[in-house]
């Protein structure tokens, strides 16, 4: 019993030296949800990683982090080790974040895609992808011919409905007879399938695939497929170099990097960050010159007017699916409203599942 | 040149001693192979098995957490070795734990806004309940239409995967959740008592504990016991004894189903606080494993469930210290079971070595 | 959703792909399943076949050496499996089990390298006929060369098992070992070469789904369906034929769900997804009550470890 106490007591010790010294060194700590190698969600967290690492400041990550129990040890064995920010880069790491927080206040957490800041060393951070669907939404209304646009979505999150909003407004804005054809996956990565998604949307008449999925399975369907496809996340186009019109990049490293030299030289305060187009948290791949000079130009031009804030992925009148008016002529919808969208605008097909 | 003779015979007695010896040896081939691969993934074998063995565990918390993963591999494991006794193979524990959290989430669902002593014990006990019935659907298609247990266990852990899935995602998902795949947290009159304070370690160690103990007493000390025993040796001598072996095997079955179903309640209860689409990460089947480990003897399954769920931490220390790759873990789960059913070969039979003879060639 | 002909040519199709590594998978099993042994091991024996076949195709750059490769390595894995069941005379069960969790850890361990790389174009057959002859064109061109093997598989199975006289010892190893024993067979041989074969089908079917289906390496990519394949040998009641029927049904599932929701059907996706799985009990049901109906083609010694005093 003695002698189990002295070790614990050692142990203790060791622990305090080690943290002490650890603060000298100051280190980042990343939590993952899928693996670095995933070419979407993943890969580009660890793109931002990598920047922050090339800004001379220490890193640490794990990858494939289930959402469930393991993750809050995760979480607090990074926090234990000597970590003073750490980045938890998936929406089920809300919770357990907001647990180890509370424990840590003077370890900073920087939570993705969640809305739970509830201790004051907890900041949160998205990106405005939506703008992005704008610009795919109007090159998928140009360049359709069946006039139908294939969808995989993976769960019925605001995020997602906004996403397919938004791709809907444009693309009707441009080609008033589209239809978007939407197949529901509930995952984020299951390539197999992905694909299979893609390719019944293929079958059924669409010749535009787009995903709100990780893998890069549906753009090699629609490359074999011979249909035009968009990238997710990161640029996938040596995946489908030919199908692939551009991909919605989530560039993190600009982000990741202010708030780690912030944290490190005692700036860092709770913030919630939604960036888009404007900050370059969501960026555009290089447009394929298949679609044509004059679409490039224009979705170029439509680029600019989104980040100078002169359009608006949702500019009124929007009504929905019943016709009842969800913004007003002229009036744009506010980030409230975006942050809880679940509900399809007019001319989206079928029922959000629930 | 000499040649080594060994002739191999069937033991007619199983050594004791060897019998607890050969999971130690297992153990330390275990350990002695992942070295091996250590040492070819280019990492310093010895500090890479001492970042995966020891680290864990060099703190409370670390401890804790320990505790907090043998919890309910050693309960389900438990459970199981009713039926691996009595050669029933339930090889279906992961889904009688899904289902058991299922039913037990939806009571707590229920309770959501009531208080009180009584919502914990009603949850625990309908969740075990959950997995009870679950296993004994294998239990009664074997006993009345004598299916095979072992296939239509297995099919019902991706029925009740699948359920938790559609439960989640739809009908019981957070009505303030943002459609996200998840149920609302539990009150905090749902939630298991954690027993200090910032470590994870919470009651279920005991209900653990408990069951450990009981189980030692109807196995070791009751008719019921003796009859699990009897008819895993040979299902001839337990009907020529007169054993009424359909009410064993259904019994067997929901004292298996419950434990598991304890297990899921205990998880959702415990560290995780709400049902979402990853309520475990396969504990069911790994239990088999522990279960094996532990010689189906509850002490021994209470070193296993340590042994293995230190494999699991052990994996997630050497990715954040050393960088390596986290399947080592499920690399290591696989190879102690090989080694583990290897050795049993000793048991069964024994080498003798008739010394050594002059080879003519 | 437009009901002509074509469509449904293309949706037989694209059923037809996605039932192949069930197919592959199933059919390996059910031999091992014939001699008396039972492998769950599946599941890892096909992933280890997945990450081999396109570790082989990025290094060799050689989809015929993915091919055989992914194949061998199945065989590989798999002799583990007989070693210990046949020589050590271990648990069919805990065995089986241990291979699927290693080699699920195993491929993530040498697939780290592999993560990210797109895949080589596997080539298609008779692409320009698939195109040109409407309804029939889809459903029997514009496959891959294992597509067509696959679906030979089943009869060559059935051929085996039925019509040839190594068919006729490895049913008799399964249905009583001592018997056949007796007669002078090796039962031990027996089981371990059905083993190995299962092993190298369930490499091909990996294979199949990293080479061809989603041409990357993903960990855990066989995403269940080698438990599914396990499912189809019952399913099938250990009949050759009926594992390609029940293939098309599971595959079938699968595919119909997502047109449904893409033509705006609401269904509960999840719920359609356990139908596999419940339908194979209820024929496990069906065919167990039933004595004669079992002897038929079941196994009999399945799972059971047979030893031999020397």
């Amino acid at each position: 019993m003695y002698k189990l106490f002295l070790r614990y007591l050692i142990s203790v010790l060791f622990f305090l030296w080690f943290s002490i010294n650890a603060n000298a060194d100051f280190k980042v700590g990343f939590v993952y949800v899928g693996p670095t190698g995933d070419h979407g969600w993943t890969y580009q967290h660890d793109e931002g990683r990598k920047a922050v690492e090339a800004a001379g400041i220490k890193t640490t990550y794990v990858e494939s982090v289930p959402e469930g129990a393991d993750a809050e040890r995760v979480i607090r064995q990074l926090a234990q080790s000597g970590h003073d920010l750490i980045f938890t880069t998936s929406f089920g790491y809300m919770d357990p974040t907001n647990k180890v927080a509370k424990d840590f206040p003077n370890v900073k957490f920087e939570h993705a895609t969640g809305y739970k800041r509830e201790h004051s060393n907890v900041s949160t951070y998205s990106a405005r992808f939506y703008e992005g669907r704008t610009l795919l939404g109007h090159m998928a209304g140009k360049m359709t011919k069946t006039n139908t646009i294939g969808y995989i979505a993976s769960f019925p999150i605001p995020e997602v409905i906004r996403g397919i909003n938004a791709m809907t407004l444009a693309a009707q804005k441009v080609n008033p007879d589209i239809k978007t054809k939407i197949v529901w996956v509930f995952t984020w990565y299951d390539p197999g399938k992905e694909s299979e998604a893609a390719q019944a949307l293929i079958d059924q008449g669409a010749d535009i695939i787009m995903q709100h999925t990780d893998s890069t399975a549906p753009v090699q369907v629609a490359e074999k497929a011979g249909v035009w496809s968009f990238g997710q996340a990161s640029d996938m186009q040596r995946f489908a170099p030919k199908s692939i019109l551009t991909s919605i990049i989530d560039d993190w490293a600009p982000y990741y990097v202010e708030r780690s030299i912030a944290a490190r030289d005692g700036t860092w305060k709770q913030q919630d960050t939604w960036h888009g187009l404007k900050e370059g948290m969501v960026a555009m791949a290089p447009y394929n010159s298949a679609m044509g000079g004059d679409l490039v130009r224009e979705v170029e031009q439509l680029q600019k007017d989104l980040a100078s804030g002169k359009a608006h992925s949702f500019t009124g009148p929007i009504y929905d699916q019943k016709g009842n008016i969800l913004v007003a002529e002229g009036a744009v919808a506010d980030d409230g409203m975006l942050a809880g969208m679940n509900v399809y605008v007019k001319g989206v097909e079928g029922d959000i599942p629930q | 040149m000499e040649v080594l003779l060994i002739k191999i015979e069937k033991r007619n007695d199983v050594s004791r001693s060897i019998y607890f010896l050969t999971p130690v040896l297992a153990i330390f081939l275990t350990l002695f192979g992942g070295g091996i691969i250590f040492y070819i993934l280019g990492f310093n074998p010895i500090e890479a098995l001492k970042f995966f063995f020891i680290t864990p565990i060099s703190d409370l918390y670390g401890l804790s957490e320990l505790l907090v993963k043998a919890t309910p591999l050693c309960l389900i494991a438990i459970g199981l070795s009713f039926c691996f006794k009595s050669n029933n193979w339930n090889i279906g524990a992961e889904g009688q734990l899904i289902f058991g959290g299922i039913v037990g989430g939806g009571v707590a669902l229920l309770f959501y806004n009531h208080d009180g002593f009584y919502v914990l014990p009603i949850i625990l006990l309908s969740g075990a309940i959950g997995g009870m019935l679950f296993a004994m659907i294998p239990a009664i298609l074997k006993t009345y239409f004598n299916t095979n247990e072992i296939l239509v266990s297995l099919m019902l852990v991706y029925v009740a995967k699948l359920l938790l899935d559609y439960l989640v995602v739809g009908p019981w998902s957070n009505p303030e959740g943002f459609n996200f795949p998840e149920t609302r947290q539990f009150s905090e009159s749902a939630r298991m008592p954690i027993l200090f304070d910032s470590l994870r370690i919470h009651a279920g160690i005991f209900i653990t504990l408990i069951s450990v103990f009981f189980s030692w007493l109807i196995l070791y000390k009751t008719y019921l016991g003796f009859q699990i025993k009897v008819s895993g040796l040979s299902l001839k001598t337990a009907k020529y004894a007169g054993y009424k072996g359909k009410t064993m095997i259904i019994i067997v079955f929901m004292i298996s189903g419950a434990c598991a179903g304890l297990a899921g309640v205990g998880e959702i209860t415990g560290p995780i606080g709400q049902l979402h689409r990853n309520i475990s990460p396969d504990y069911g089947f790994t239990a088999i494993i522990v279960a094996f480990l532990g010689r189906l003897n509850p002490v021994g399954i209470i070193f296993a469930s340590l042994i293995v769920a230190l494999t699991y931490l052990g994996a997630e220390t050497a990715q954040i210290f050393l960088q390596v790759p986290k399947y080592t873990g499920q690399v290591f789960q696989g190879m102690i079971l090989f080694f583990l059913l290897g050795s049993d070969y000793l048991l069964f039979f024994k080498i003798k070595f008739l010394g050594l003879k002059k080879n003519e060639l | 959703m437009s009901f002509d002909l074509n469509f449904i040519g293309i949706l037989i199709g694209a059923i037809m792909a996605s039932s192949v590594p069930l197919i592959l998978a199933a059919s390996g099993e059910l031999i091992t399943e014939r001699s008396g042994v039972l492998n769950l091991g599946v599941e890892g024996m096909m992933i280890i076949g997945a990450i081999s076949g396109f570790a082989l195709m990025v290094v060799t750059d050689n989809l015929f050496f993915a091919v055989i490769g992914s194949m061998f390595s199945g065989l590989i894995i798999s002799l583990i499996f007989g070693f210990l069941t046949q020589t050590l005379l271990t648990n069919h069960v805990a065995t089986g089990l241990a291979l699927t969790i290693f080699g699920i850890g195993m491929s993530a361990m040498i697939g780290k390298n592999f993560v990210g790389i797109p895949g080589k174009e596997f080539p298609l057959l008779f692409v320009n006929l698939k195109e040109s002859i409407p309804f029939l064109g889809p459903i029997f061109f514009g496959h891959s060369i294992i597509l067509y093997f696959a679906f030979g598989l089943p009869f060559l199975t059935n051929y085996f098992l039925k019509k040839t006289k190594t068919g006729l010892v490895v049913r008799a190893v399964g249905d009583s070992p001592a018997s056949a024993s007796n007669q002078g067979i090796n039962v031990s041989l027996v089981r371990y070469s059905c083993i190995l074969y299962g092993g190298s089908m369930c490499g091909l079917a990996g294979a199949y789904l990293s080479l061809i289906y989603t041409p990357q390496w993903i960990e855990n990519m066989t995403g269940g369906r080698g438990w599914i394949a396990l499912a189809l040998v019952v399913f099938a009641t250990w009949s050759p034929i009926k594992v390609l029927i029940g293939a098309l049904i599971f595959g079938g599932i699968t595919i119909l769900q997502l047109h449904m929701q893409a033509v705006g059907l609401r269904i509960p996706v999840q719920l359609l997804s356990a139908l596999p799985y419940i339908m194979t009990i209820v024929v496990l049901v069906v065919i167990s009550r039933d004595s004669r109906k079992i002897k038929l083609n079941t196994p009999t010694s399945l799972g059971q470890i047979f030893y031999k005093e020397k």
